[in-house]
């Protein structure tokens, strides 16, 4: 039937647009650069500058990413009573920001953390003791849970508002209180949206060079600035695609949970 | 009480995340040119935009690859989507998962995947490169965004208008496109929106002599932004926020009459 024959323009397209430059990676990473196998660029990941990169990156990412989620879990269980429409709270928390510059975004934490920066200032007036954490990684998880909140709110919120409010009255009619409901009905339910905004949230988190690059100072390398720089400066495109394939193991990781939780995709849908 | 806290406690969040964007409002209008301190309100920036080429280059290389990679992966996710739908469930699982990939992976992990595709290929690197690999992390958001629709639809009246003679063609431009099309235009927005916004893909895929706002933005960073960056991203925030609140106004008036009715 010729429905199905439709999809063939795309599959083309996703074959050699998604498939093999991913295989591509995988080629450059198990290889020299006479074409030769070789484990040497995934072995790298142990030198002493690398493994203290991977370990700063999965260390200020899991950080980020708990932050994200003790502070989306509240905020989603709130807009879900309130009477927002679905689509104006999207567009506020997740599209309207995007039409700013996200580099500008993120840069304006400079203006605002700097040492005689206006958050400074501000703690001045009250007579606090002055915030200094522009170029340490302090600054680098902030930029983290910055951008990648609305992708922990979103789904959270998505799996909250699924939830039969049927049941919750059920519980409570039966006896349970509102921390005994919370935690037998409503955080069981909303799991698959936790799940996924953890993936949505821990991936970019650990793979940025952008926000460490612009809030950390030219010091602090993550796993990220390594790969970027043996891309566009070092060009040892093997040695970065073998890191890139240390990364993807976390990333395959973490997609496999993603799959296990959310069959459909639905927690992401938007 | 508690809602006192439920308000004040969502108010701080939208701070949070709004407060980039005030400081950048304030910018653009900071007679001093470094972002570091105040020299007083000006108008300077916005004129001296309209007589910056390079910005303006750079942002109309922006609006035209957000708006041709939206506009291809809009016609390219839409009939994948159509063709999908009608698929087994194994095929259909499986190509969704790979459509999912650009989405569920790193951007550096995709950025450098294209690059070294490019490479290989001996591509030029420049416009072109740049708006094939924004096509292909922009079919992900319109698939997600059309399949729903498609499956909230009824499956035989594709079926019935095919018995009644349509052709394939007509039956899907005049039964199955009009219930889709909210999710369409959802689909071609998000696209547009995530490549305006995107700058590691753009990163990695780029040439020399082409640069987009986001790269152009990157490469000042080390000598100091130039306020008419400021300016302009305000312009372009405000004039996003009119449209949204015009259109919201025009949805809700329509309503309005519909209730009327």
């Amino acid at each position: 039937m010729n429905r199905k024959l439709l999809a063939f323009p795309y599959i083309v397209w996703a074959a050699v647009f998604i498939l093999i430059p991913l295989f591509m990676v995988g080629y450059y990473g198990l290889t020299d650069k006479n074409g030769n196998f070789t484990m040497a660029n995934l072995a790298s990941i142990m030198t002493k500058e690398h493994i203290k990169a991977l370990w700063l990156s999965v260390l200020l990412s899991l950080i980020s990413t708990l932050i994200c989620l003790l502070l989306a879990y509240p905020l989603s269980m709130i807009l879900a009573q309130m009477n927002v429409t679905k689509t104006s709270f999207i567009v506020l928390i997740f599209i309207l920001p995007m039409w700013m510059n996200f580099l500008l975004r993120t840069l304006a934490w400079q203006t605002l953390l700097e040492k005689t920066g206006v958050l400074n200032s501000i703690l001045q007036f009250f007579q606090l003791p002055a915030l200094e954490i522009i170029n340490t990684p302090y600054a680098i998880i902030l930029g983290m849970v910055y951008n990648f909140l609305p992708f922990m709110v979103l789904p959270i919120y998505n799996s909250l508002i699924k939830i039969d409010q049927n049941v919750i009255h059920a519980a409570r009619d039966l006896g349970a209180n509102s921390i005994q409901t919370f935690l037998k009905i409503t955080l069981p339910l909303s799991a698959p949206g936790i799940i996924s905004g953890i993936t949505m949230v821990f991936v970019p988190a650990l793979t940025t060079f952008v926000i460490s690059n612009l809030l950390g100072g030219s010091k602090i390398l993550l796993i990220g600035n390594v790969i970027e720089q043996e891309f566009t400066q070092a060009g040892n495109w093997h040695l970065g695609s073998g890191l890139s394939l240390v990364l993807m193991l976390f990333i395959i990781f973490n997609m496999v949970i993603t799959a296990l939780f959310d069959l459909e995709g639905e927690g992401n849908t938007l | 009480m508690i809602k006192t806290l439920k308000h004040l406690y969502t108010a701080l969040i939208f701070i949070f995340l709004y407060a980039p964007i005030a400081t950048l409002l304030v910018l653009s209008f900071n007679a001093s040119k470094t972002r570091a301190k105040w020299g007083g309100f000006t108008f300077k920036w916005y004129r001296e935009l309209f007589g910056n080429q390079v910005i303006l280059q750079a942002l109309y290389n922006t609006l035209l690859i957000a708006f041709l990679s939206a506009a291809i992966a809009t016609l390219m996710g839409t009939v994948a989507s159509f063709s999908i739908h009608s698929m087994k469930r194994k095929s259909r699982s499986l190509l969704i998962g790979i459509t999912n990939i650009p989405m569920l992976n790193a951007e550096i992990v995709t950025g450098i995947s294209l690059m070294l595709l490019f490479l290989t290929l001996r591509a030029k690197f420049g416009f072109y490169t740049v708006l094939l690999s924004h096509i292909t992390f922009n079919i992900p958001y319109v698939i997600l965004s059309v399949m729903p629709k498609l499956k909230q639809l009824n499956p035989h009246v594709y079926q019935a208008a095919l018995d009644l003679g349509a052709s394939p063609f007509y039956a899907f431009y005049k039964v199955i496109l009009p219930d889709i099309l909210p999710g369409v235009l959802s689909g071609f927005l998000m696209a547009f929106t995530m490549s305006l916004d995107d700058f590691i893909i753009t990163h990695f895929t780029k040439g020399p002599g082409l640069d987009t706002l986001s790269t152009k933005i990157y490469t000042e960073v080390r000598k100091g932004i130039r306020p008419e960056m400021y300016s302009l991203s305000t312009l372009i925030f405000i004039s996003v926020l009119l449209l949204l609140f015009l259109g919201n106004k025009s949805s809700y008036l329509s309503k309005e009459k519909f209730h009327e009715k």
